[in-house]
């Protein structure tokens, strides 16, 4: 076995998360924020690791 | 053509799978920007140039840990301080003319927080992965990093279950090196950092070779492309954390005892698209760009997978739950700790360099007994 079936099973479960996402959560392009953070004059508001719970 | 046929097609002639490659890449971000918008589209191509980059170039962080703890090889150190010192010189005070627009990875110290980096860079040389690394490696079909990813995101999605209860054992105030004097105090340690380790290298591996010059660069600027599109830094843990707390949801897992899950934000995330949360793209950007230098080089993907011992296999897994665990307590790993957390001036990324530096040498040692190489 080489590494063909590794990349393989990666793409997979890459596909099953993606598809997943798509059936349960819904996209909206015009709900979307500034393509750039910065000079948007919006809060950050995504997540991050390094940040408590509020 | 039969598939086989194909392959040899393909393999003959290696531009056609390597314009292919680039086409679906991009066919990807414009199907994200499309969907989602087009910030979200960027940070899939910033997360596809760091998968690029980090398998491309070979730029890791458990790797050159391992070679310092064992060989003294500096090289792969030197290069993560070169690449984080060139972000901080831009980002600490970007942070500080846009304060509340951009945010750093700022995060307390505490006992946990050490502890929790203290097992991370334990678990972290028994995977021989770290965060970033971890992705990376699945990405290009390695099967130790393969197996270790979904018990890093359980991990991670467990760890921050309990973050709370954990950081209330004793957590400080964050300590923030900001402004010009925190830029300056940043670059000083960085420095000394860089001394100490010119000092003790081996002799002949003081030299950065050309590859991991560019790859400094081209992650720094990859990183800063990160705070500048997304307003934070870049971060691994998270998102993988959110697509086991939203499986968590799916099989209908109850998570209001968790603080951290029923925070207002983090509860609102769990019913939102991964295609709009930033660490999720930029984490499947960086398996995906991973899997894509994999392909593109020639033979590739020809290597025969190792042949280990199920007690090896059995300490992947235990040792990528923990990964995950650990690196919620640390706020963060590899990546969103010590990268982004010294790079955006947190006293935190420091206090978690000095830990999991200390576990990784308890590591490297560990290997060879639960069977992952061969004892010396």
């Amino acid at each position: 076995m080489t590494r063909k079936l590794t990349v393989g099973i990666a793409l997979a479960m890459l596909a099953g998360l993606v598809m997943f996402d798509l059936a349960t959560a819904t996209l909206d392009p015009f709900a979307a924020p500034a393509v750039f953070a910065l000079g948007s004059g919006q809060a950050a508001a995504g997540a991050h690791c390094a940040a408590m719970p509020e | 053509m039969s598939l086989a046929e194909t392959d040899a097609v393909t393999a003959a002639k290696p531009y056609l799978r390597r314009a292919t490659l680039i086409g679906v890449a991009l066919v990807l971000v414009l199907a994200v920007s499309g969907a989602a918008g087009l910030r979200y589209g960027l940070l899939l191509l910033i997360g596809l140039g760091f998968g690029i980059v980090l398998e491309g170039f070979r730029f890791g962080f458990a790797g050159p840990w391992r070679a310092l703890l064992l060989r003294r090889e500096v090289a792969g150190v030197l290069a993560q301080l070169l690449a984080i010192g060139l972000v901080a010189v831009v980002a600490i005070p970007l942070l500080s003319a846009q304060e509340g627009v951009l945010i750093g990875a700022h995060a307390p110290v505490g006992w946990a927080m050490m502890g929790g980096a203290f097992v991370f860079g334990i678990a972290m040389q028994i995977v021989l992965g770290c965060g970033s690394g971890t992705l990376v490696n699945a990405g290009s079909g390695n099967p130790v990093g393969l197996l270790a990813l979904p018990f890093f995101a359980i991990g991670s999605f467990a760890g921050a279950y309990h973050l709370v209860w954990w950081t209330g054992l004793g957590t400080l105030q964050p300590v923030v090196f900001a402004g010009t004097g925190g830029l300056a105090m940043t670059l000083a340690l960085l420095a000394a950092v860089a001394v100490l380790l010119l000092v003790v290298a081996a002799p002949g591996s003081r030299r950065l070779p050309r590859r991991l010059w560019i790859a400094a660069v081209v992650i720094a600027l990859l990183a800063l492309g990160n705070l500048v599109v997304a307003g934070q830094p870049w971060g691994v843990v998270y998102g993988l954390g959110l697509w086991a707390a939203k499986g968590a949801v799916a099989v209908g897992a109850d998570l209001s005892g968790s603080a951290f899950w029923m925070a207002e934000a983090n509860a609102a995330r769990l019913g939102e698209s991964i295609f709009t949360d930033v660490t999720s793209l930029t984490n499947i950007g960086i398996i995906a760009g991973a899997c894509l230098v994999a392909v593109w080089r020639v033979g590739g993907l020809s290597a025969a997978l190792p042949r280990l011992p199920a007690k090896a296999w059995a300490a992947v897994i235990i040792a990528g739950f923990l990964m995950g665990y650990s690196s919620r307590l640390a706020f963060g790993c590899n990546v969103g700790a010590f990268f982004s957390g010294i790079s955006t001036g947190s006293l935190h990324g420091w206090v978690w360099f000095v830990m999991a530096f200390m576990g990784a040498a308890v590591g490297v040692r560990l290997r060879p007994a639960l069977g992952l190489e061969e004892r010396p």
